[in-house]
């Protein structure tokens, strides 16, 4: 086997922590210890650095510091925002909107609430992956309490008509919740334009630690907590805070998104290289996903006639790093709910894979994957019962 | 995740092709659930002198496949019969639990191809001892 070079193309799934956030974080992960509850000096130093990543989240959503609730990341904040709305609003209403394909810490979430007794519309997308409006229109009654699609999708990197969702919301008197996980940094946000009045984030996605995260919740938003217990975040969110983690996730956001549309170009170029180099190479392939109104980082890739599983350990012993919606690496055996949503046959969606790319990636990392990938397909479908090479 | 024996047969698989004529050929999976193999004998005198597989499938189901194979060659079919997909899972040192349907498989397969031969040859097919069910789409098998 070739010696490993690591090709790094999985920032959907996690993203490397900025040097500079590290060098951020340090000192208050030993002399900088203070519990921010705390009234002596160094107890003021931490609870100063949490007001100060507040502040550079806020700048970076167009939200004000008072609607930023630091948690333990994505998962909790989408648990939260789902939890919190439903119990507090239950007697206006017992109806939830959201769609087949959000990340699973909405729709278990979803899974539960409807245990409770909440209603729950799952809406379809199109081809694309794309939600569309007036299924979404048609799906509210006079029970719904909130809407919650999100911003765009870890798995085809689709982008959501996100305003338009809010404006709908908005004008029925709806709460709209958005897991904007993936689009941090990738996507320029503002909240009061798009009408959001709940947002997801979490930082491990854009350069941060992991294990910090974040809601967004608009002033007066009626919502319950989902962790009790002392009065930190201004009694919203119980636990003493991760500092280290907060004052990481402020530096992270801060960077990602000082300059979204430079950092776009840069890697739209190369993920677009990649793709007409795949494309071009290897015959039977086809690119899941909506061309333009993607991540730019993202690539989904089904590859008919093999599965995506053998795919990732070939490229593994090569050092390239990627994901598949095939079923063997969910745990279950059902191949991605995303795939299937947009329509895929099973056995096209086993055959996927994702490729993202972000900082960790140079252009000689595209060389790579084009020299490696297509010997990898090639070799998996020598082997495939279902391949005839005169196809 | 995966065993070394299991890394080997997927990253070297033995007997990794088809049988031109062969004397039993068993096709078995499904592509909506991910997996096909498809498994051809070459028979001589109630012996098993060569085997191949063609598989669609994850590493497991590949290293399966190439297991299966290597352990039923040079068997007699009765002998062959009874390599069960735990003796597959067991040559490969251990199979995660989600991935012991590959092995079942690959069992599924070599008594397919078994019992396509006794039919072509005019002799009763054996009968499966524990009843799989077919492969079907969405059973979680």
């Amino acid at each position: 086997m070739e010696k490993k070079r690591l090709v790094y193309m999985d920032h959907a799934a996690t993203t490397m922590t900025h040097s500079e956030v590290v060098r951020t974080m340090m000192p208050y992960l030993n002399e900088r210890f203070g519990n921010p509850s705390s009234i002596y000096g160094i107890a003021h130093e931490s609870k100063e650095a949490i007001e100060s990543a507040r502040q550079k989240v806020a700048k970076a959503l167009g939200a004000d510091a008072q609607e930023i609730y630091f948690t333990a990341g994505g998962t909790e904040s989408d648990n939260w925002a789902l939890k919190g709305v439903a119990f507090a609003n239950k007697k206006k209403g017992n109806h939830i909107i959201t769609t087949k394909i959000e990340h699973h810490a909405v729709l278990h979430t979803c899974q539960y609430l409807e245990k409770q007794g909440f209603e729950v519309t799952y809406l379809p997308v199109d081809a694309y992956g794309i939600v569309d409006l007036s299924e979404l229109e048609k799906a509210i009654t006079d029970q719904t309490i909130l809407i919650s699609v999100m911003y765009a999708n870890n798995e085809i990197g689709t982008i959501q008509p996100i305003a338009e969702i809010g404006k709908i919301a908005s004008e029925h008197e709806i709460y709209f919740h958005t897991d904007a996980v993936q689009a941090i940094g990738n996507i320029p946000i503002d909240v009061e334009a798009a009408n959001i009045d709940l947002l997801s984030f979490s930082a491990h996605k854009f350069y941060g630690p992991k294990g910090i995260g974040g809601l967004y919740i608009r002033k007066g938003t009626r919502i319950d907590n989902l962790l009790h217990g002392g009065g930190q975040e201004r009694k919203r969110r119980a636990g003493t805070e991760n500092i280290a983690g907060i004052v990481g996730l402020g530096k992270a956001i801060e960077l990602a998104t000082a300059d979204i549309d430079s950092h776009n170009l840069r890697i739209r170029a190369m993920r677009d290289r990649l793709l007409a180099g795949i494309l071009g190479q290897i015959p039977h392939t086809r690119l899941n996903g909506h061309q333009e109104k993607r991540l730019p980082g993202n690539l989904n890739i089904s590859f008919e006639y093999i599965e995506g599983e053998s795919m990732l350990l070939l490229l593994d012993q090569y050092g390239i790093c990627g994901s598949t919606g095939s079923a063997c690496t969910s745990g279950s055996l059902e191949p991605s709910h995303v795939l299937l949503a947009i329509g895929l046959p099973h056995e096209i969606a086993h055959g996927s894979l994702r490729l993202t790319l972000g900082d960790a990636n140079r252009e000689e990392d595209v060389d790579c994957v084009l020299e490696v990938l297509p010997k990898v397909v090639e070799r998996l479908r020598s082997m495939s019962p279902l391949y005839r090479p005169d196809q | 995740m995966y065993s070394e024996k299991v890394m080997d047969h997927f990253m070297n698989p033995r007997n990794m092709g088809e049988i031109e004529n062969a004397d039993g050929i068993g096709e078995v999976g499904n592509p909506v659930c991910g997996d096909i193999m498809k498994i051809s004998l070459k028979i001589e005198d109630n012996r098993i002198v060569d085997a191949r597989f063609k598989t669609f499938g994850c590493g497991a189901a590949i290293a399966s496949s190439s297991m299966a194979t290597e352990l039923v060659k040079g068997k007699t079919l009765e002998e062959a019969w009874e390599v069960s997909n735990k003796a597959v899972a067991e040559a490969l040192e251990g199979l995660p639990p989600i991935k012991m349907h590959c092995s079942v498989l690959a069992e599924e397969g070599i008594h397919k191809a078994i019992n396509e031969y006794r039919i072509k040859n005019g002799l009763e097919p054996w009968e499966e001892k524990t009843p799989y069910g077919e492969h079907t789409p969405g059973d979680g098998a």
